[in-house]
């Protein structure tokens, strides 16, 4: 059986490595192309892992997956829509463009963390000392719940959020052009991890986040309000989902009902991918299967002569997190366990 | 061993000999009808049931709604009754791929009291639906199935019960790349498609005639319906440098697309160009102003092209809905939903208490005898497999890409239309 896995593991290697050496020898791309599919995976691995967060979160701390977390990324999208449409139409929206960017965020990240607070409360809170598979079939019958509840407020279709003018066209930076919103989506996702780091690393709230993921019952001990950290857990997540609602919303523009799904299956891969409860690895599970999902058909099948490769994406996406989790399962940069369950 | 092989060669003789003696089915007889896949009888003051199955939810739900629109016009100029007694009109929503094909399929078929159904909208609920529908002895007629296969000789009898007012796609793919080489005079093409029978049919089809006319294809790519970041296959695309991109998607990722493809380094100047299943303001919508400029390949929607019966169902559709048809397949669907009528005034027996009663399989030969029928999108004639319509197809650009702005043949502006 051992012998299999590690002829498995070579097998795969080997076509990867075929692949790629047949696809550079074709000289398809330019430099600059193959540069562009990096940017353009970073940038959507950078709303992955932007809803990474508030799944690595939630699951630090109450060892369950939040399966309803992409319908907290759609709820904030999709409400905030109604708030930039009428800037838009008002003309507001592209003469005062931050004013009008901030407010969208706002409304987005509350709506989500009213959403991911409400679902906290009516669906996980009863079950919190129930056997671990119990808040899972919960987690999503929230899901569900959220996207038909959505549906019924706001139709079956899609609405097109409106253009920020500012936004149009690209920079150059160190002489590579990369589009505005790709830019301002990488930068708000490492500017939102690297502040919850620091919440959670440097702060009294984040140290009592801790002692709950570490022990529920020493730390109400300790006099920590276990109830009101979790829930403060579920409100920061969901406003990084929603404040991802809005990222995706500036690259994408449509916005609808659905549209939480694939995002958020993409994202708890991540989430995994990068270790589990790990927040730095949450970034890092994003941003990778960002880059894998872009670079890798055009890398990987081309030099095998494999036609139309994007429709395969996310084959080579997921394989690739198959390998890893294989060589490594607790994760890139490891599960963030107590020590007494590691 | 031997002893046990004389019992079971005994057994097996005796289950063969068992299963020659059993005889076929007879066949139905209700009333005055004998049918050998089964008879709908219809009370006396009870209604005559239609069932749609069409995309009428979603992102797609445009097309479904248009057509479900050509089927109530129909209805209405039948003065919503047929052999005395009233039309009803039910449905589905079919969501524009298999599963919701399936779904609808599955549920129309429970129902025994379907005399003929309309739809499917897109060809990837018709694949699998199909063949439901017909399990259960209910014809089908789609106005918007295009994919080839689906009238195709080696189809197989799972679809002897579908036909199409629809054109194949074989005449659009066609009509595409001529409009293509000929009319903007392009020699490098790319296409997309979205793996779903109706895209990969068309954009097969257009590939296979550009090169026979002595163009190059620089790539055939695909994506998922569900695929939102279109630039990473963009810029595969760009690699090989066309001067257009055909791409006959439906409107999600087609908006997507449209909206990334000028933004990847390579495709600043590439044309864009897509077909009937983005004809639509929500395609607009889902585009935004990228979508200026887009060629849409489509049936021909104009009076010239038509006639004035045309004119006459825009007038009633306008005085109806209060707007311009949202889609290409309006008058498809009025011409199925009257092909259907047509059918079961020619079927259709009494007995002396008033009851109406009509024989399945003579319902769908009925339909595929249609020959000359006047419709509104042409003179129907139905082939062997189902191809019934009078294909008609036009090419479009996008003006304003301003949804309040819809007017088929204005804005979106007709350019060039097939040369029969």
């Amino acid at each position: 059986m051992d012998a299999f896995l590690w002829a498995f593991r070579l097998a795969v290697l080997v076509v990867v490595v075929w692949g790629t050496i047949g696809t550079l020898r074709l000289g398809r791309y330019t430099s600059e192309q193959w540069l562009d599919f990096v940017v353009f995976g970073l940038a959507q691995g950078g709303i992955y892992a932007l809803i990474a967060l508030g799944y690595t979160m939630v699951y630090g701390i109450l060892r369950m997956i939040n399966f309803a977390h992409g319908e907290v990324f759609m709820s904030g999208a999709y409400t905030a829509y109604f708030v930039a449409a009428p800037l838009a139409a008002s003309g507001f929206l592209n003469r005062h463009p931050l004013v009008s960017l901030l407010l969208v965020v706002v409304v987005a990240a509350a709506t989500s963390t009213s959403v991911a607070v409400l679902v906290e409360r009516v669906a996980y809170r009863p079950l919190r000392r129930a056997p671990r598979l119990v808040p899972l079939i919960t987690a999503i019958g929230a899901s569900f719940f959220l996207q038909y509840a959505f549906r019924g407020l706001y139709g079956s279709g899609f609405k097109a959020y409106p253009e920020f003018a500012v936004f149009r066209g690209e920079w150059q930076i160190a002489g590579v052009g990369i589009l505005r919103t790709q830019a301002v989506v990488l930068v708000a996702a490492a500017l939102f991890m690297f502040a919850l780091y620091q919440v959670v690393m440097r702060t009294k709230v984040g140290r009592a986040m801790r002692a709950v993921s570490e022990d529920k019952d020493a730390a109400a001990l300790m006099g920590i309000d276990v109830d009101r950290i979790i829930v403060l857990t579920f409100a920061i997540g969901g406003a990084a989902a929603g404040a991802a609602g809005v990222l995706y919303a500036l690259v994408f523009k449509q916005v609808h009902f659905f549209m939480g799904f694939v995002p958020g299956i993409k994202a708890f891969t991540s989430a995994v991918l990068g270790g589990i409860g790990n927040i730095p690895g949450a970034m890092l599970g994003g941003l990778f299967l960002g880059v894998v999902e872009s670079v890798g058909p055009a890398l990987f099948l081309d030099g095998l002569g494999i036609v139309a490769p994007y429709q395969l994406k996310d084959v080579i996406a997921f394989t690739m997190l198959v390998m890893v989790l294989i060589f490594r399962p607790s994760g890139i940069l490891g599960e963030r366990l107590a020590a007494k369950k590691a | 061993m031997r002893p046990l092989r004389i019992p079971l060669v005994a057994g097996l003789a005796v289950l063969l000999a068992a299963g020659a003696l059993i005889p076929a089915a007879p066949a139905a007889t209700v009333g005055p009808v004998t049918d050998p896949i089964g008879v709908v009888r219809i009370a006396r003051g009870q209604p005559l049931i239609i069932a749609y199955w069409l995309v009428v939810a979603g992102p797609d739900a445009s097309l479904g709604i248009d057509s479900r629109r050509g089927i109530e016009i129909a209805i209405d100029d039948k003065g919503g009754r047929l052999l005395g007694h009233p039309i009803r009109l039910i449905g589905e929503d079919s969501g524009c791929n298999a599963e919701g094909g399936v779904t609808a399929a599955t549920k129309l078929a429970a129902n025994r009291q379907i005399v003929a159904a309309i739809g499917s909208s897109c060809s990837s609920e018709a694949v699998p639906g199909a063949p439901i529908l017909w399990k259960a002895g209910i014809v089908t007629v789609s106005p918007s199935n295009t994919a080839p296969r689906l009238t195709d000789p080696n189809r197989g009898p799972d679809y002897d019960g579908y036909l199409r007012t629809a054109h194949n796609d074989l005449v659009q793919g066609r009509a595409a790349a001529q409009f293509v080489f000929h009319f903007l005079g392009l020699r490098r093409a790319a296409t997309i498609h979205d793996g779903s029978p109706y895209a990969e049919g068309l954009a097969n089809v257009f590939a296979d005639v550009f090169k026979r006319l002595g163009g190059t294809i620089t790539s055939q790519e695909a994506i998922s319906p569900t695929d939102t970041d279109m630039r990473p296959v963009l810029t595969r695309i760009a690699a090989g440098r066309p001067q257009l991109i055909y791409y006959p998607i439906f409107i999600a990722a087609g908006g997507h697309i449209t909206r990334q493809a000028k933004e990847v380094a390579g495709l600043e100047q590439v044309r864009l160009m897509s077909a009937d299943g983005t004809f639509s303001p929500d395609f607009w919508k889902a585009a935004g102003e990228a979508a200026k400029g887009v060629y849409n390949s489509s049936p021909d929607l104009s009076v010239e092209a038509l006639g004035p019966k045309y004119q006459e169902f825009l007038n009633k559709h306008q005085r109806k809905y209060g707007e311009k048809p949202l889609s290409a397949f309006h008058a498809h669907a009025y011409d199925a939903a009257m092909m259907i009528f047509a059918a079961i005034e020619k079927v259709a027996k009494k007995d002396a208490q008033g009851n109406t009663y009509i024989g399945r399989k003579a319902l769908r030969d009925a339909l595929y005898a249609t020959r000359n029928f006047p419709g509104i999108t042409g003179t129907l004639t139905c082939t062997p497999y189902g191809d019934c319509a009078d294909p008609k197809i036009a090419v479009y650009q996008t003006i304003s890409a301003d949804p309040a702005k819809w007017n088929p043949g204005t804005d979106p502006k007709k350019l060039w239309s097939m040369k029969r």
